[in-house]
């Protein structure tokens, strides 16, 4: 009775969402709130369930902020080391924002190539790529489209292949690293692994990935993007040191920004954990711009968080009444132990479902998945994670509704006037998204089996 | 003075905004303002048209942090800013769709108007102008009158074609398209001379 409240929930949820009768946030707090009253009070009359998903204790142990040794994985209820982080960030790239830091680095490299606009399509690529690692990818592209389509007016050219190129290098930069994307925070934080972790797994099949995908989307839009005219006057384009808005606040903001950086870097070493840096991060940038620091807060994305935190319950309805259990052993079925082809069946699955739905549910969906078949099957939980996390931040790039990246990046270039419609999208996005999963899954096949 | 017309596919309606544009001497804004936000825009005009008075596909597109990937909803909200603009610059025009009766509905100056028709009367139109036969007439109104009516409804409140939303709402096929346009020249004169 409790497992089928909870699967209907879920299923309501993600009809809900793709609906947009409500905004998401919204939907999951109301489907969160459900499964608390319905899956756990009635279905279940168990507390300890409500406790566990809830999961405030977790905030005051010292093993929330400190990790003396191997991190300790937790998939259960509210992820909130999650939440944190991804607030401290937000607070972070907002201060970035407005010190005018975006603008300015797209600016700067478009100069240093001399406008030239094949150099500008594959440095943004690679700065795409690399900023993600770090920034949620829906800045990186709401910024480097807005400059592309700018560029594209003063140098005419088309910006449309230059931003989907953006797009796929984006969402493949977020797959490298354990903050790059939503998934992978999640995964991280469950699972108990750390930015290193990431960057030695998903980070290398991400850095061969994209060096493929630049020479895949040279040769696609090249003759494209030569047809631009010539001989156009740069000397009036305007300067990157204009777009800075106040010196000494993009001074600090680059600081806290390589601060973060580092200290992610290094956090398995130093044993702080992602939620202490988050909170760390977003303390220094408050204290910093102590005069803009209300506003700061108020700019932060509460909605998204709030959607993270019903999101994690309803999960957590999931999880509790044993629904996940019956998923992964439904996996190990029809693999037959064939570890390969559970690797194929994941990677693929999690792809084309992250094609078409919300990756963020669908990830935080599969962890306690892949946690049950590690133990069933006896295989390495790792290579599972990666497998997830590649399948889930890397499918998404195929359909223009797959990411967060995709509809920021098609809506900034439909704002100005260039529509991308499915045909257009998926013509080149797909093909690269076949390549890249098929890459990771030779790549993993070949590393880890 | 601003003139708002909607319009049944079928009633004529552009044509009286035209006859009603050419008597007040005023621009007229119908699909040819896509060619000036094109210009503005530094875009192709050409293929901004068929995403023009459409309804956003709700299935096939998201919206994220207000931003939308639907061309058409872009599209839309590029016109309601263009002639939101142009009203207040004061400028004098009439505009055919476009949500234009909600969007200019705090300009003091804006006469609404919306125009419907006979069914037979709206096939026979359709008919003649387009060279169909009844039956392919009949579904060609549907289907548009749809788009127009889906359109509408997703960005205003009113519903499309509600006389409760409009200044005056006339059937031309009574009088045929002249005399309407006459009718609606008179009811705009005096509606001037009573604002002043």
């Amino acid at each position: 009775m409790a497992q089928i409240m909870a699967v209907i929930i879920f299923l309501a949820m993600f009809l809900l969402i793709i609906t947009e009768k409500l905004e998401r946030h919204i939907v999951t707090l109301l489907c969160g709130l459900l499964t608390l009253v319905l899956v756990f009070g009635i279905g279940m009359r168990s507390m300890s369930a409500i406790v566990n998903t809830l999961n405030l204790k977790e905030i005051f142990t010292t093993g929330f902020w400190y990790v003396s040794g191997e991190a300790s994985e937790n998939s259960s209820g509210i992820n909130w080391a999650t939440i944190i982080f991804i607030a401290g960030m937000m607070v972070m790239v907002e201060g970035m924002e407005r010190a005018g830091f975006f603008r300015w680095l797209c600016m700067r490299i478009a100069k240093l190539v001399h406008y030239k606009t094949i150099s500008i399509f594959i440095t943004f690529m690679i700065m795409s790529g690399i900023l993600s690692m770090f920034i949620d990818s829906i800045t990186v592209i709401l910024f480097l489209a807005a400059v592309t389509v700018e560029l594209a007016q003063l140098l005419k050219f088309n910006p449309v292949p230059m931003i989907l190129s953006e797009i796929f290098c984006a969402n493949l930069g977020g797959s490298a690293t354990m903050c790059g994307d939503p998934p992978n925070i999640i995964i991280g934080t469950s699972l108990g692994y750390s930015f290193a972790d990431f960057i030695t797994n998903t980070g290398m099949m991400a850095g061969v990935s994209l060096i493929l995908s630049i020479l895949y989307f040279y040769l696609v839009y090249r003759k494209e993007l030569s047809a631009g005219a010539v001989g156009i006057d740069t000397s009036a384009f305007p300067e990157p040191k204009e777009a800075i808005r106040d010196k000494k606040k993009f001074i600090i903001s680059c600081v806290i920004f390589l601060c973060a950086v580092v200290m992610l870097v290094t956090h398995a070493q130093t044993g702080l954990t992602v939620a202490y840096i988050g909170l760390f991060i977003a303390l220094v940038t408050l204290l910093t711009a102590w005069s803009d620091a209300w506003s700061l807060l108020k700019r932060l994305d509460y909605k998204t968080l709030l959607f993270f935190i019903g999101l994690f319950v309803v999960v957590g309805g999931l999880e509790q009444t044993g629904t996940l259990e019956v998923i992964a052993n439904f996996i190990g079925q029809i693999s037959g132990g064939n570890v390969k082809l559970m690797i194929a069946i994941i990677i693929w699955g999690s792809a084309i479902a992250s094609a078409f739905i919300d990756n963020i549910p669908f990830a935080a969906t599969m962890i306690p998945v892949i946690k049950s078949l590690a133990v069933t099957q006896g295989i390495d939980l790792s290579v599972l994670a990666w497998t997830l996390s590649m399948g889930t931040d890397i499918g998404g790039s195929a359909t223009p509704i797959g990411a967060s990246a995709n509809v920021i990046g098609t809506a900034v270039a439909a704002k100005e006037g260039y529509p991308i419609g499915w045909g257009r999208y998926c013509r080149v996005m797909a093909p690269a998204t076949i390549m890249v999963i098929l890459i990771t899954m030779i790549f993993i096949f070949l590393r880890y089996l | 003075m601003i003139i708002s017309i909607g319009r049944e596919f079928g009633s004529g309606g552009h044509e009286i905004a035209e006859m009603l544009a050419e008597h007040f001497s005023i621009k007229l804004y119908d699909k040819s303002l896509l060619q000036d936000i094109a210009q503005e825009k530094q875009i192709d005009g050409k293929e901004l048209e068929r995403y023009d008075e459409k309804p956003r596909n709700k299935f096939l597109t998201r919206s994220l942090y207000g931003y939308s990937q639907s061309m058409e909803e872009n599209l839309a909200n590029m016109q309601f800013e263009f002639i939101k603009k142009r009203a207040e610059k004061g400028e004098s025009f009439v505009v055919v769709g476009r949500c234009a009766e909600t969007i200019l509905k705090n300009q003091p100056a804006l006469v609404s108007i919306f125009v419907l028709g006979d069914w037979e009367s709206k096939i026979d139109r359709v008919v003649r102008l387009y060279h169909l036969t009844r039956e392919e007439a009949e579904s060609f109104i549907n289907r548009q009158d749809s788009k127009r009516k889906h359109y509408h409804n997703y960005y205003c409140k009113g519903k499309w074609g509600d006389s409760r939303n409009y200044d005056i709402a006339v059937n031309s096929s009574k009088l045929g398209e002249k005399l309407t346009a006459d009718l609606l020249a008179e009811y705009i004169l005096q509606r001037q001379q009573h604002f002043s």
